[in-house]
């Protein structure tokens, strides 16, 4: 076997990664993962495929990860997002003791052991407050560009309070302070300081410890990256392939499992 | 001959039968206008109403039946229509509901109250039963137990405050004694008001009986919970302890009751002697788990499934300890000095219930290292506060103090409006990776 892969399905994306022999990214791919969430797997899998320039049959072993794990269909097996990009992590930052994922609708806290093995979890529940969403809403509200928030974010020196708990009226709220004549970075910055907030406040309840490691779409935000480094007073580690951490773990797993090791995988089906 | 097919699985027969049979009895009641007391799980007081034969209507119970049989949406709907918020207890709005519809429930008819007795132990028993107060001019008795915080030593671990144990007698036996007489003297005008209501006239060796019936019972619950030290575990604490639990209440100080928790004894005992563990013999008891709060009542039997597919099993739950009126307390009636042993039972074990939720996280570390647990389950509820408060401290307490891994999760006891699947399965299959993590690192 040369070749494994991972499949991290996620609510807006969908990651894919190839690691070689030696565990080493050799072809990664993102696209939106839309309404048909089988073909979206299929899909980011043969452009990393592609981009590795490698024939499916020299894959030895594929692992489903993300919400949407059970439709990757030519998985072997599936692992929760969770360990994997706590896997992941590990791989990229040996030193990562904490790793906060901030996906599309969730955020994850979870503590690791060398290796990258999940000490304790926690994550943002009943809403999406404090994820990528509630970017998306802030981004909405102020006709920009995700790409646009972070650099404009950074531009603003008085941070605006946001304090709803709730993404729909959080795009109320930044409108409300639009009409009040405040800047669009002021805004901006606020909003990152609201999500970063709620961020400290889950990797509290697992425990901060060094070295930190930012996995998930928004690490791409510069501004959220040093908006948390300003909250936690510590380093993140980030990297370019930081929106792939979770397929990662999970080519790592696949990669473990086609060697013949026992990997922490699958019990039950979907959800009824 | 009695074999070991008939036993196995009784438990669970005979459970239903006699759950179905209080319904049944409800009905009745109901029908015939005949006079019914509303009591709690935590200080039910069941003990005195038996010596009136007045039946006791548990809400708390009937509640959580619409959700298990999935039929509380409409209810709490119907409570939000009247003007109560989406915040407000699950279980105060089913029963709202089902006083508006009559009584009507899918088990059967609850009739209306006659008398509402109730303790401190949860806040919002107060205001549930002012509402009936309001609707029917029920008269309500609350039984004010006192949660002294005695002067301790904390940092010697010595007796703490809220220790219902001998340590709380010992530290402060004067004040013990005060608050004993507190209680006593409202167990009298209960008594009174009981006799009143009931046009019965209170005997105090039919309490005598009914007490001791409870010592039995008692009894049998404590060496139920004992069982499940054992591998495989005689049975799974979050699913059938709740069932059990349900029965341990209704049928507190009766003689079926008592008969019912013997042979679920019996049953247990064949069961650990024979290795039959709760998941049947083709699943194997991988992971030994505590859970702790209230179960998901919106989707029982699959939250269930979500643990039990890992090959996990809860043999504790802390549900079989708040929520069984003090029976798992190292505790015994008193036949010779009937109420205020009586007097004595409530203020040691409803005290324990209001303080656990400062000092729970001692007695799950203790599990920890009695029943070889893996994990903790902790399970926060949106709709009670009084169980929910102080989860996250005992969840870091646990994990300080022991290499268990601990898992969070959050829904409810009643909304599924709240309770969603792929939330919790994600959260699960997580824990449970994390446990299957470990597991292969030790067998390595």
């Amino acid at each position: 076997m040369s070749y494994a892969a991972g499949v991290d399905v996620g609510s807006t994306q969908t990651k894919a990664v190839i690691v070689d022999r030696h565990a080493e990214i050799v072809g990664r791919s993102l696209i939106s993962t839309g309404a048909d969430v089988v073909a979206a797997a299929q899909r980011a899998y043969d452009l990393a495929l592609e981009e590795a320039g490698v024939e499916a049959g020299r894959v030895g072993g594929v692992i489903g990860t993300g919400y949407g794990r059970y439709k990757v269909e030519f998985g072997d097996t599936q692992v929760t997002e969770i360990v994997c990009h706590a896997r992941g992590a590990a791989k990229m930052f040996p030193g990562t003791r904490t790793v906060l994922d901030m996906g599309g609708q969730d955020t994850k806290a979870i503590r690791v052991q060398p290796g990258g093995e999940v000490i304790d979890f926690c994550m943002n529940d009943k809403c999406a407050a404090g994820t990528g969403r509630f970017l998306q809403s802030a981004a909405a509200a102020l006709e920009l560009h995700l790409d646009q928030l972070g650099p404009t974010a950074l531009r603003g020196k008085r941070p605006v309070e946001i304090t709803t708990t709730c993404t729909v009226f959080a795009e109320s709220e930044v409108l409300s302070w639009l009409s009040r004549g405040r800047k669009v970075e002021d805004i901006l910055a606020g909003v990152h300081h609201s999500i970063a907030s709620r961020s400290f406040g889950l990797l509290k309840r697992v425990g901060i410890e060094d070295e930190i490691t930012f996995t998930g779409g928004v690490t791409r935000n510069a501004a959220m990256v040093a908006v948390l480094e300003e909250i936690l007073g510590s380093r993140l580690n980030v990297s370019e392939d930081s929106h792939y951490m979770g397929a990662l773990g999970a080519a790592l797993f696949a990669r473990e499992r086609a060697s013949g090791a026992a990997t922490p995988a699958g019990a039950g089906g979907e959800v009824a | 001959m009695t074999t070991t097919t008939d036993i196995v699985g009784r438990g669970a027969r005979e459970g239903r039968r006699l759950f179905e049979g209080w319904f049944d009895e409800l009905t009745r009641t109901a029908q015939e206008g005949r006079p019914a007391a509303y009591v709690f799980v935590m200080g039910s007081l069941c003990e005195i109403l038996r010596t009136f034969d007045l039946p006791a209507v548990f809400p708390e119970i009937h509640s959580l039946q619409t959700a298990v049989r999935r039929v509380a949406d409409e209810f709490l709907s119907q409570a939000e229509d009247e003007g109560f918020s989406p915040d407000v207890c699950g279980y105060v709005k089913a029963d709202y509901a089902l006083q508006l519809r009559g009584g009507e429930h899918p088990m059967g008819r609850i009739p209306p109250p006659s008398i509402a007795l109730l303790t401190n132990a949860c806040n919002t028993y107060l205001k549930w039963a002012e509402i009936w107060e309001r609707m029917y001019g029920t008269p309500v008795f609350t039984l004010d137990v006192p949660g002294s915080r005695r002067p301790v030593n904390i940092a010697g671990m010595g007796p703490s405050p809220g220790d219902s144990g001998p340590g709380a007698r010992a530290a402060d036996p004067g004040g013990f004694a005060r608050d004993l007489r507190y209680v006593e003297g409202q167990l009298r005008e209960i008594i009174d008001a009981c006799e009143e209501v009931s046009g019965v006239a209170f005997d105090i060796d039919r309490l005598r009986e009914v007490l001791r019936l409870t010592n039995d019972m008692a009894a049998s619950w404590r060496r139920l919970l004992q069982l499940n030290r054992h591998r495989p575990a005689a049975f799974d604490a979050m699913l059938e302890g709740t069932i059990y639990l349900g029965v341990a209440n209704v049928l507190r100080g009766t003689e079926e009751g008592a008969a019912y928790f013997r042979d679920l004894v019996e049953e247990m005992e064949l069961r650990t002697r024979e290795g039959l563990g709760p998941l049947g013999a083709k699943a194997e008891e991988k992971h030994r788990l505590a859970f702790v709060g209230v179960p998901c009542y919106p989707m029982f039997r699959r939250f269930y499934e979500l643990f039990s597919e890992w090959g996990g099993v809860f043999v504790g739950s802390t549900y079989t300890w708040f929520a069984s009126g003090g029976l798992d307390e190292d505790f015994e009636y008193d036949l010779d000095r009937p109420i205020e042993s009586l007097a004595e039972g409530i203020l040691l074990t409803v005290r324990r219930a209001m303080d656990s939720l400062m000092f729970q996280d001692r007695a799950l570390i203790q599990a920890v290292d009695d029943f070889g647990l893996d994990g903790v389950v902790y399970h926060p509820v949106k709709s009670c506060r009084t169980v929910s408060t102080g989860l996250a401290a005992s969840r870091r307490a646990v994990l300080d103090a022991r290499d268990v891994l601990c898992l969070y999760i959050e829904s409810d006891m009643m909304d599924k409006r709240v309770v969603s699947e792929a939330q919790l399965k994600n959260r699960i299959d997580a824990f449970f990776e994390g446990l299957e993590s470990r597991r292969l690192r030790r067998e390595a």
